[in-house]
C-alpha cells in the first residue's frame, strides 16, 4: 500500500469523483505538487496564492493535524494516510 | 413561506442553491443561509408574535425551513432570569441568566440547533441522521431522532461523561465512541458524510443547524422588552453560538424590532482548551489549535471551526475573551447554584468564572446590563464535582438538633 489521500467532497470534481488517491511525495508540499500535476487546479483550492494552506482546511497525516507537526513541510511516510478535511462546527 | 434566498459563502461570497452543503467549493469557507430581510421587515410585525407559542418557532421567519417545523416543536422559550443575588455576589448592578439548562427535551441549547437541522433533514429527504458531539448535541440528536422515528448515528470521544453517554443511549441511538478527541471525531464524521447519505447535523447540515442558535438571541431581546443588553458573556467551543447571537441582534435591528445598540460580546473558554481566547489576547483573528485538557468537556474543541468569526465578533464589538481554570469553573458552578438555584454544567461554570474575571479586569462594566449565557444542565456533568460526603443521622429530634448545633435556626 502506498501513500493515500482522502479527497473531501468539495474537491472530488477535480478527481472525477474519486475518493481515495494514491500519491507520491515525501512532504505534504510534495504531495500537493503531485496532486496538482494529476488534477490541475486542485492546489488553488487548498492553498492561498502565497502558498499557505487556506484558513478553513485541515490536513491530517495519520490522524495528526499538520499544524501540530511541520505544517506543509510535514513528512509523509510511505504508508501514510492523508486526510483533507473542511473545518466543521462544534457540537 | 420561506424567506431564504439561498446559501452564501462567508468568505468569498459565492452563492449556492439550498442544498445539504456546508462548504464553499471555491475556497472551503463555511456557507451561511441568506435571507430576504426586506421581505421579513415588510411582513412581520411585533404584534404577529402575540398569538404564537413561547417556543423558538415564534421567530420562524428567521429560520431556514420551507414548510412547518416537524422536529423539536417545543424547544426554546427558556427563561431569562434576573439574578440579583448573583449580581450582589459578583459586584454588578444588573445581570440576567439566559437559562437553557432547562431546555426541552435534553437540557441544553443544542435542542435549538437540532430542531432546525432535523426538520431540514426531513425536508431534504434524509432517512438517517447523526452528529459528532462532545455530549450535549449527542443527547439532543438522539432524543429528537427517536421522537421522529429516524435512526441516529452518534459519534463521540471515548472519554465523555457517563451521564452524557447514557443520556444518548437511552434513546436507542447508535452510539459510536471513537478513540480520540472531538477533533478526531469530527474528521471521521466528515469522511463518513462524504461516503454515506446521513444527515450529520453539524457537518453537511451545518449552515441550517447553526441558524437555530439565533433564537437564543431573539429571546434575550424580547424578554428585555425588545432591547439589546449592554454585554453578553457566551461560552465558546466551536465558536458558533457567540456569532449567532450577534447575528440575531443585527437581524432584529435590520427589521426594526430593536433600536441599534453596541452590545459587547465576551467569549468564555476553559484554560485547558482556550484557542479562541488565546487568539483574542494575542490580538489576532487566526486560531492556533490546541489539544484539550479540561473538565469542561462540552467546550473541549481544540480546533474551533468558527473561531475566526468568534474573534471577529469579539473584536468588532469591543468585547474580550478570557479563560477559567478547572477549579474556577467548579467554584462558579457552586456560586450560581447557591445564589440563584440554577445548577449548570461545566460550560456554565466556565462562563460565570470568566464573567467574574472580566469584571475584576475592568473589561466588563459593573454598571451595565449583562446577560450570561447558561447553555447546559449541571446534572449531566456531576463527574466534575465532589461535594462533602453526608453522614446519616438517627430519626430522632435530638439527633437533628445535634446535627444543626452551631447553626442558627429561625425561631
Amino acid at each position: 500500500m502506498s501513500r493515500t489521500v482522502i479527497i473531501p467532497t468539495p474537491l472530488r470534481r477535480f478527481t472525477d469523483g474519486v475518493e481515495t488517491v494514491a500519491v507520491e511525495g515525501g512532504t505534504i508540499r510534495d504531495v500537493f505538487d503531485h496532486l496538482e500535476t494529476r488534477f490541475p487546479g486542485i492546489r488553488a483550492r487548498l492553498c492561498e496564492e502565497n502558498g499557505d494552506l487556506r484558513r478553513f482546511i485541515n490536513v491530517y497525516v495519520d490522524g495528526e493535524d499538520i499544524r501540530f507537526l511541520d505544517r506543509l513541510d510535514t513528512a509523509v511516510g510511505e504508508k501514510a494516510e492523508i486526510s483533507i478535511v473542511p473545518a466543521i462546527a462544534g457540537g | 413561506m420561506s424567506y431564504v434566498k439561498g446559501l452564501k459563502c462567508r468568505i468569498c461570497g459565492a452563492s449556492y442553491e439550498v442544498e445539504p452543503l456546508a462548504i464553499c467549493e471555491e475556497c472551503f469557507g463555511p456557507l451561511e443561509v441568506d435571507y430576504d430581510y426586506e421581505a421579513i421587515r415588510g411582513n412581520l410585525k411585533k404584534a404577529d408574535l402575540d398569538t404564537r407559542s413561547r417556543t423558538m418557532w415564534r421567530y420562524r421567519e428567521f429560520l431556514p425551513l420551507d414548510g412547518e417545523p416537524t422536529v423539536g416543536l417545543h424547544s426554546g422559550g427558556t427563561p431569562l432570569v434576573r439574578a440579583d443575588r448573583l449580581a450582589r455576589a459578583i459586584g454588578v448592578r444588573e445581570v440576567h441568566l439566559k437559562n437553557d439548562a432547562v431546555s426541552h427535551p435534553t437540557l441544553s441549547f443544542k435542542d435549538r440547533v437540532v430542531a432546525v437541522a432535523l426538520s431540514k433533514a426531513r425536508e431534504f429527504g434524509f432517512k438517517a441522521v447523526g452528529c459528532a458531539s462532545t455530549g450535549n448535541l449527542a443527547n439532543s440528536v438522539a432524543a429528537n431522532a427517536s421522537a421522529s422515528g429516524l435512526p441516529a448515528y452518534i459519534l463521540i470521544p471515548h472519554n465523555l461523561e457517563r451521564s452524557k453517554v447514557l443520556g444518548t443511549q437511552i434513546f436507542g441511538a447508535n452510539v459510536v465512541p471513537v478513540r480520540g478527541n472531538y477533533d478526531d471525531v469530527n474528521r471521521l464524521c466528515s469522511e463518513i458524510a462524504g461516503r454515506h447519505r446521513i444527515a450529520f447535523v453539524n457537518v453537511n447540515l451545518r449552515p441550517f443547524y447553526g441558524e437555530g442558535s439565533k433564537t437564543f438571541g431573539y429571546e434575550i431581546a424580547e424578554a428585555l422588552g425588545w432591547q439589546l443588553p449592554d454585554a453578553v458573556v457566551v461560552p465558546m467551543a466551536g465558536g458558533s453560538l457567540i456569532t449567532k447571537i450577534y447575528k440575531a441582534f443585527r437581524e432584529l435591528e435590520q427589521i426594526g424590532f430593536v433600536e441599534p445598540a453596541q452590545t459587547k460580546f465576551f467569549g468564555a473558554q476553559a484554560t485547558g482548551c482556550n484557542p479562541i481566547a488565546a487568539a483574542v489576547k494575542a490580538g489576532t483573528r487566526d486560531i492556533t489549535p490546541v489539544k484539550p485538557d479540561t473538565i469542561a468537556k462540552s467546550l473541549a474543541i481544540g480546533n474551533p471551526a468558527d473561531g475566526y468569526f468568534a474573534t471577529g465578533v469579539i473584536g468588532e464589538t469591543g468585547g474580550w475573551s478570557e479563560d477559567a481554570s478547572d477549579a474556577e469553573i467548579v467554584e462558579s458552578i457552586r456560586l450560581l447554584a447557591e445564589t440563584e438555584g440554577v445548577f449548570t454544567e461545566t460550560a456554565g461554570g466556565t462562563t460565570l468564572a470568566v464573567a467574574r474575571k472580566l469584571i475584576a479586569q475592568g473589561r466588563l462594566d459593573p454598571d451595565s446590563r449583562i446577560v450570561i449565557a447558561i447553555t447546559g444542565n449541571g446534572l449531566k456533568t456531576q463527574d466534575a464535582l465532589s461535594l462533602d460526603e453526608l453522614e446519616p443521622i438517627e430519626p430522632r429530634l435530638a439527633a437533628f438538633e445535634e446535627f444543626v448545633s452551631g447553626v442558627t435556626l429561625a425561631a
